[in-house]
């Protein structure tokens, strides 16, 4: 738990920095998200007149539900402590009370930011997560459980082989991975003053350590997307329980280094693709909805795919 | 004393209340709610002790038909349905206290309200079709004359008649049903009905007129038009109880026909009920998302909740007819679980629904706001019952849920391929369904409690009584309770699971931790207490280090919005531009949502107008042609009225003539 915290924010730096290499920017180090948080974290919080209790609660319940679902997912190792406490539905539900608590604050000091903020993210999510759940069943079916490290251990294993249900159900995760954690297309992280910010809308009026933990979270939930699609669709180098302690330190160079894969991925897209407008986006993740749906029907159809 | 004379007792005594209520006059109303509420509890009671120690009990009382008599008789369902039924009576005849101290006009309810409960209790208990049907239909007389309890409104009065049209249609079709049981020979009793076997036609159309008879009473879609009109017509607690214990009532009797007294049916009677509620579930919640009127938008949330619960029926069906019982058994018990959840956040949300409107004195959203303010503990235990709906963990809505989820998951096995195609995507609908209602429920609490005052009225709005809130704290804690040990109520369900699927998902109270498993531990499994321990450890951790490492200071200030904020409440998002972005993406398909914006010319003092309008689905294919018809056919009949003596017996005369004629020819 206090691994995927602590690298949660170097993975939002090594992002950063690629895309500002990309750009031919020199871009800040890796290590300033965890700057930005702890100096965020010192300040004083300066709250709305009429801010109620829950938007001071808010910040921790969404920080606590991100990283509870986060330490969920087999990172170098499964069959970890506690794994056994959600499966991935669940553990796509919690990410699902954390966005209610984000959306309940935006709408509690009643500006028309966290309001715009607030019902785009519902309608981003009223898609992204029957697509997630799609998925799930797909690889449920194929691994015949829903428990991420049995998920994990069966693509591990050489019976699985290539799919086309599979490779759907790749590119409809990352689509919602895309929409769940507002990177461009669908959102732009970077962007304020904006009228097509959903994320940064919402977060508007926080300030000191209540956007220190929502910041937190959100680098959270990227690296728990980011974990979640290695260790489903590139399980290689996981650790089983009960392995020789050197298995665990090359799997954790393994987890590493896929994390940085991925961050390196998501910055190329990211620079190579324009933000499309807001009403663009249910069709994006209409998409990602019918590759889910195909996934899982294409299962049924035939065994082999 | 058996339970079922106890239940019976009870039953009988709270049919009696009515008549005292209307001689004690409106100074008793206190006194009826109490009782009441005694009464409720002690079914409740009843209830669990029958469905804890098992075992059946019969009784026969000398009313009803002569020769029949009244059988009644509790097993495990009933026992089920009986403390789901107690308990909402219970906290909501506690929440009537509280509400009767406000009620100006209290005789137009409590001579009705017991009654109601007593009712839908002898529903629960009939064992023969005369004493179901004639229960049936007193439950929705009283429940009608509580519709109109405002009778003053002409919404209201037109949603009575709404009513009474779809309950008079819905309680033909259990008659026609239950005739078709019953057979030539007039076997009225369960027992006789239990022991015939019929033809998996009849059996088909049996469980069509199910579906339009007890289905149009819980809320199925296309049939559901009438209830959000009724449900928030009636007083808050009355429509807690018919959204929170009627719609039940009416599972129940659709569960009773269709799993217990049918026998087996083929496979292919599933798809429909699939289908139908995965629609349902879809349909309810859209609008359920456009509504800005706070009551309406519950009633909508009812449908889709009936939607999920006839989803996870279906299942249970199609497993049952290929022999599937322990996967019959878990969607069937994810069903009954997802059935006792819905009574407990429903009535509280139609609870704290009653105190905001007694608050503020109105039902409208848009009038609302800022109500976390002035109705601190309203507004805590309304967050409760928001989250439970929504299906969030760690609360009860998402383990129902999550059950249904993996009973989806078993489709597979099946071996019909159109059920394994279906199964997915009726799972794919719900996972849609629970998405839009999560959103559903941000923008009702999110405009209603949360923001800035919108209204007088919700600036000045105090807290609910402490009746009220004692009813409103007992079913919150019930949500979490049955979030945090789902596994505790799974066992209890047990013995009904094994009653009507012939099977019973495992026991869970051994499983380590209260961990909820199915099937299997390296299939699924979901700790809701632990989920729950975990959340709020690393919360509080998090706060307590922050605040002690790092910084706690506070300062106020104004509302930052981008530097430029407007004081006006209208600058905040309201119900509907919180709607806004799916009345696009799907309500313009399924509701045939439209705006119209009316903008004058530079120059022109008119003001502009920005209009939005959807209509419901079902209201436009199903009910308005059918009014329609009905209309033109009473215009028609409508000459014979006036007719001279010697035309009227010439018609007499030949319609003889054609019955006798038609009489020989079938012999």
């Amino acid at each position: 738990m206090a691994l995927v915290i602590a690298l949660a924010p170097v993975l939002t730096g090594v992002v950063r920095k690629m895309k500002a290499r990309l750009m031919r920017r020199r871009g800040a180090s890796i290590l300033q998200p965890w700057r930005d948080i702890l100096r965020l974290m010192r300040k004083e919080v300066v709250l709305a007149d009429n801010a109620s209790w829950l938007f001071r609660v808010a910040p921790y319940v969404i920080f606590a539900a991100t990283w509870v679902a986060a330490a969920l997912v087999p990172t170098f190792a499964t069959g970890l402590q506690f794994s056994w406490t959600a499966d991935l539905i669940a553990i796509v539900a919690l990410l699902g009370s954390a966005r209610f608590f984000l959306a309940l604050a935006g709408m509690d000091v009643g500006t028309a930011f966290g309001g715009i903020g607030s019902s785009r993210e519902m309608m981003i999510a009223t898609l992204a997560e029957p697509a997630m759940l799609l998925i799930t069943f797909s690889l449920a079916l194929i691994a015949g459980s829903t428990q991420l490290s049995t998920i994990a251990e069966v693509m591990a294993s050489p019976a699985v082989g290539l799919r086309v249900s599979l490779g759907m159900a790749l590119v409809a995760m990352v689509m919602v991975a895309l929409a769940e954690n507002a990177r461009i297309p669908v959102d732009n992280p970077a962007t304020h003053l904006e009228l097509t910010m959903v994320h940064e809308a919402m977060v508007l009026e926080y300030s000191g350590r209540h956007l220190a933990m929502i910041e937190l979270a959100a680098a959270l939930k990227l690296l728990l997307y980011i974990s979640l699609i290695a260790c489903v669709f590139a399980p290689w180098g996981i650790a089983a329980p009960g392995a020789a302690p050197v298995t665990y330190l090359t799997a954790t160079l393994a987890y590493l280094a896929k994390l940085t894969l991925g961050g390196a991925a998501l910055a190329a897209f990211e620079t190579s693709i324009a933000k499309m407008r807001v009403f663009r986006v249910p069709d994006f993740l209409g998409a990602a909805l019918m590759l889910g749906l195909l996934g899982t029907l294409l299962l049924f159809v035939s065994r082999g795919l | 004393m058996a339970p079922i004379d106890l239940a019976a007792l009870a039953a009988g005594a709270l049919l009696a209340l009515g008549p005292l209520a209307i001689m004690a006059g409106r100074r008793a109303a206190s006194g009826v709610y109490i009782a009441s509420g005694l009464i409720c509890a002690a079914v409740a009671g009843i209830g669990l002790f029958a469905l804890l120690t098992g075992g059946v009990s019969t009784t026969v009382l000398p009313i009803g038909l002569p020769w029949l008599g009244a059988h009644l008789r509790l097993d495990a369902l009933s026992a089920f349905f009986a403390t789901v039924l107690g308990i909402g009576g219970a906290a909501v005849s506690l929440y009537a206290v509280g509400y009767a101290r406000h009620d100006d006009d209290p005789m137009r309810v409590i001579p009705f309200y017991p009654g109601f409960l007593g009712a839908m209790l002898a529903v629960l208990l009939a064992d023969d079709a005369f004493s179901f049907l004639m229960s049936w239909e007193v439950m929705s007389l009283l429940s009608w004359a509580l519709v109109l309890a405002h009778h003053h409104d002409p919404e209201a009065r037109r949603a009575g008649f709404v009513y009474l049209v779809m309950a008079a249609i819905g309680t033909m079709a259990l008659l026609l049903a239950f005739g078709l049981m019953a057979g030539p020979d007039g076997g009225y009793a369960f027992d006789t009905i239990r022991a015939t076997t019929r033809t998996p036609l009849v059996a088909a159309i049996i469980l069509g007129l199910m579906l339009l008879g007890a289905g149009s009473k819980a809320g199925l879609a296309p049939f559901h038009a009438w209830l959000p009109l009724a449900h928030p017509a009636a007083p808050s607690h009355v429509s807690a109880l018919m959204s929170g214990v009627m719609t039940k009532v009416a599972l129940y009797g659709f569960i009773r026909v269709v799993f217990d007294l049918m026998g087996p049916q083929a496979w292919w009677a599933s798809p429909a009920v699939i289908l139908m509620g995965a629609g349902t579930a879809v349909l309810g919640i859209i609008l359920a998302m456009m509504e800005g009127d706070l009551k309406r938008a519950l009633a909508y949330s009812t449908i889709e909740n009936i939607g999920v619960i006839f989803t996870a029926l279906g299942l249970a069906m199609a497993f049952r007819a290929n022999g599937m019982e322990a996967a019959a058994a878990l969607a069937f018990s994810a069903a009954l679980f997802h059935i006792f959840n819905h009574m407990a956040f429903k009535s509280l949300l139609f609870m704290g629904a009653g105190a905001t409107l007694t608050a503020t004195g109105t039902r409208s959203l848009d009038r609302m706001g800022g109500l976390i303010h002035q109705m601190p503990v309203t507004a805590a235990l309304m967050l409760v019952a928001v989250l439970a709906i929504s299906a969030l963990p760690p609360l009860n809505g998402f383990a129902s849920e999550w059950l249904i989820f993996q009973s989806i998951l078993l489709s597979p096995g099946l071996p019909e391929p159109s059920l394994q195609m279906l199964a997915p995507a009726a799972g794919g609908l719900l996972a849609l369904a629970a998405a839009l209602a999560a959103a559903a429920f941000v923008r009702i609490y999110g405009v209603g409690f949360l923001g800035r005052p919108r209204s007088d009225a919700a600036r000045d709005a105090v807290e609910a009584d402490r009746a009220s809130l004692a009813a409103m704290g007992l079913l919150a804690a019930l949500c979490v309770f049955a979030g945090l040990f789902p596994g505790l109520i799974l066992d209890a369900l047990a013995p009904v699971a094994s009653q009507l699927t012939g099977a019973h998902v495992p026991a869970q109270a051994g499983q380590p931790w209260l961990t909820l498993t199915p099937v299997a531990a390296t299939r699924s499994t979901y700790n809701g207490l632990l989920v729950a321990v975990f959340i709020a450890l690393s919360g509080w951790l998090a706060a307590a280090l922050v605040h002690r490492l790092a910084s706690r200071d506070v300062r106020r200030g104004p509302a930052w919005d981008c530097g430029f904020p407007n004081i006006d409440p209208i600058t905040q998002y309201g119900a509907g531009s919180f709607a806004q972005p799916i009345r696009r993406t799907l309500g313009t398909v399924l509701l045939r949502a439209r705006e119209s914006v009316d903008m004058p010319e530079p120059g022109d003092l008119r003001p502009a107008r920005h209009e939005v309008s959807y209509e419901d689905p079902a209201w436009l294919t199903l009910y308005a042609p059918v009014a329609r018809m009905v209309d033109a056919a009473a215009t028609y009949v409508n000459r014979f009225q006036f007719l001279t003596i010697r035309r009227y017996l010439s018609l007499v005369f030949a319609s003889l003539i054609l019955l006798l004629t038609g009489l020989t020819l079938w012999h």
